[in-house]
């Protein structure tokens, strides 16, 4: 017994030193911008950036909108699946997961050669058909994280009965799903959506590509033609995503509580 | 029956090639409280989804106050339901839920307001307001979900086996209240159950179903003491069995178990030499020969179990065993297991299954 919980501490030690000695690392370098004192001097700059305050705004907007996206699509979508086509859930998961077995390049350079100048759909003639297509293409990478947290939310309830009782009380669709549904899974629509923001925030390959000014480019920029502000950033995103998942934590002990949990 | 309020015309339903409702008939009265009673699977909840609109019927009609609702669906049905399992609104206070069906149809807030109270009151709820549902006890909930089911005044009130994840206490009060809420409020009920006891303490008549079909409507009186087919003879209360065999079809003679059983006018159709089941309810039955019993059989006893006020006396007369309850009497000390016994009933209490 004793040994068994001196064994766990050692291998919590080692997990956590794992994953702290390089943060801390980072922490430490990313002060040092002044030499011989510890300075947050790096971070200044960084904050300072005329191109971080832009490009920050642009991929935060991007991703409210990706979230509203993936919103409209996935909670109609997964709330219908529960309801009326059980039967397609296995196939629905497996379409869901397919962002995260095929690399964003493809996704990107289907889109390309899809919506290019001459097709019929020109998304790529103009800039704001581009910004629609990053955050289409967003919505598509977030998929899976947003599924997921909205289909575990509609498990907690019971989507059918409850639907039910709406209906015969005379509610149609949309009075359902905005004052029966959407409320009851609004923590896991939040989770997900800061999943959404996180990836957002930090995605590169497709802004890149897509020639977008996004906050991802401008980190790989960054990283590549100075020394203290790259670990200052990665601090900075860092800090951010964690955030996100804080919040999601916090959340939670919001979700409204469900009295009958179906099985 | 001139006018009925609710008609249910010659409905069937199949769910791809099974049929699981076929043919089903039932007129209600404004303001009748009927009860679906019958075995898992025979199609009660079926029935039920179809008044509400949630399943399309393959056939037959269903109309309402002389309007045909068959095809219309469930949100312009004006039609209360309570579930099984509560389905109360968990982000929804007490409130807020039993003013739902108020506000979807655009009633001012101080009128949603007094209607909320209103019925908080005659569910005997009226502290419980601003509570959300995981705060409430079962049987709470079952009673918010009929508050919010009758609150926007429904021309009918659906019940699909509102009691059944009740605790026994709680299941007989609060069956109790709702029978006593429905007549106040006249409104026309159907209430779904597989327990017959349920059905028949609360019922104005009952739908014995089987199969999918109608076997028996009647009142709780009807059904239990003239069961019109063998299935609701042996759904409905306990029933004791023998095995006769026609003697004399005209004298209405019937042999069980080597003893003779007048049972005259009740043959009818059966010929000399027929098999016939017999069936007698525990009630109707006596220990020792009784004044007033025309009709006797001997047996031996074989079980003997003490109730209290109540003795549940097992008796084989040949191949069957008969089952008769007689009360305690602090006097005589009850049969013994293998004495000879004779039981005696009167044979008009005798029903002759078909
Ligand atoms: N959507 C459906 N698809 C296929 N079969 C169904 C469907 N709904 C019900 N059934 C079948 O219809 C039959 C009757 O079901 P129903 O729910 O009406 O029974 P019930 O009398 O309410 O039973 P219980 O007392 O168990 O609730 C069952 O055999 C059931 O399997
Ligand atoms: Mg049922």
């Amino acid at each position: 017994m004793k040994a068994g919980r001196f064994w766990a501490w050692v291998v919590f030690a080692l997990g956590a030193a794992y994953f702290f000695i390089p943060l801390i690392a980072t922490v430490e370098f990313s002060m040092r911008m002044r030499r011989g004192v510890y300075s947050f001097d790096a971070y200044k700059v960084v904050l300072g950036d005329e191109r971080f305050q832009a490009t920050f705004g642009y991929s935060v907007l991007a991703a409210v909108f990706t979230i509203i996206l993936g919103v409209l699509i996935v909670v109609p979508a997964a709330y219908w699946i529960r309801l009326r086509l059980p039967q397609l859930r296995p196939i629905v998961e497996f379409i869901t997961l397919l962002p995260l077995v095929i690399p964003a390049i493809v996704i990107v350079f289907g889109y390309i050669r899809m919506y290019g100048s001459n097709s019929p759909l020109p998304f790529l003639a103009s800039d704001t058909g581009t910004n629609a297509l990053l955050v289409i293409g967003y919505a598509t990478l977030a998929l899976p994280y947003m599924y997921r947290a909205v289909d575990t939310g509609l498990r907690t309830i019971d989507v059918r009965t409850l639907t039910e009782a709406a209906q015969i009380l005379g509610a149609g669709w949309g009075t359902i799903i905005t004052r029966v549904i959407l409320p009851n899974v609004l923590i896991a629509v939040l989770s997900g959506a800061f999943l959404t923001f996180a990836i957002v925030i930090g995605e590169f390959t497709m802004a890149s590509l897509l020639n977008r000014p996004a906050f991802g480019p401008y980190l790989q920029n960054i990283g590549a033609n100075r020394a203290y502000e790259p670990a200052a950033l990665a601090i900075i995103a860092f800090a951010i995503t964690w955030g996100c998942m804080s919040l999601i934590q916090i959340l939670s002990r919001f979700a409204p509580r469900s009295a009958n949990r179906p099985n | 029956m001139a006018d009925p309020f609710l008609s249910i015309q010659h409905v069937r339903k199949s769910f791809g090639a099974t049929t699981v409702v076929e043919d089903f008939n039932l007129d209600v009265e404004r303001g009748e409280f009927v009860s679906f009673l019958g075995p898992s699977g025979c199609g009660k909840t079926t029935v039920l989804r179809m008044v509400a609109g949630f399943e399309e019927p393959s056939a037959g009609k269903i109309v309402v106050g002389g309007k045909d609702i068959t095809r219309l669906k469930p949100n312009q049905r004006n039609v209360g339901m309570v579930f099984q399992a509560y389905a109360l609104f968990p982000n929804l206070t007490v409130a807020q839920n039993i003013g739902f069906g108020l506000k979807v149809a655009g009633m001012p807030r101080a009128d949603i307001d007094a209607r909320v109270a209103e019925m908080l009151g005659i569910i005997k709820l009226p502290q419980m307001a601003d509570r959300y549902p995981y705060q409430l006890s079962g049987g709470q909930q079952q009673r918010i979900a009929l508050a919010r089911a009758i609150a926007p005044k429904p021309k009918l009130l659906l019940l699909d086996e509102p009691l059944s994840a009740l605790d026994a206490k709680v299941r007989v009060s609060l069956r109790e209240e709702i029978r006593s809420i429905q007549k106040k409020l006249g409104i026309t009920t159907i209430f779904v159950t597989h327990d017959q006891e349920e059905a028949l303490s609360i019922s104005d008549r009952i739908a014995v179903m089987y199969g999918g079909k109608a076997e028996q409507v009647g009142t709780p009186f009807e059904i239990y003491n003239r069961p019109a087919t063998k299935f609701v003879a042996n759904f409905v209360g306990t029933l004791n069995v023998l095995e006769g065999t026609v003697t004399d079809a005209a004298a209405g003679t019937v042999r069980v178990n080597s003893e003779q059983v007048s049972l005259k006018g009740k043959l009818n159709g059966s010929k000399s030499g027929d098999t016939l089941s017999l069936a007698l309810r525990p009630e109707a039955i006596s220990l020792g020969r009784q004044p007033g019993r025309d009709s006797s059989l001997s047996g031996e006893i074989s079980e003997v179990h003490f109730l209290g006020s109540v003795i549940r006396v097992r008796v084989g007369i040949g191949g069957n065993t008969v089952s008769l309850d007689t009360f305690n009497s602090p006097a005589t000390p009850p049969p013994a297991v293998g004495e000879k016994a004779e039981i005696s009933f009167s044979s008009d209490d005798m029903l002759v299954l078909h």
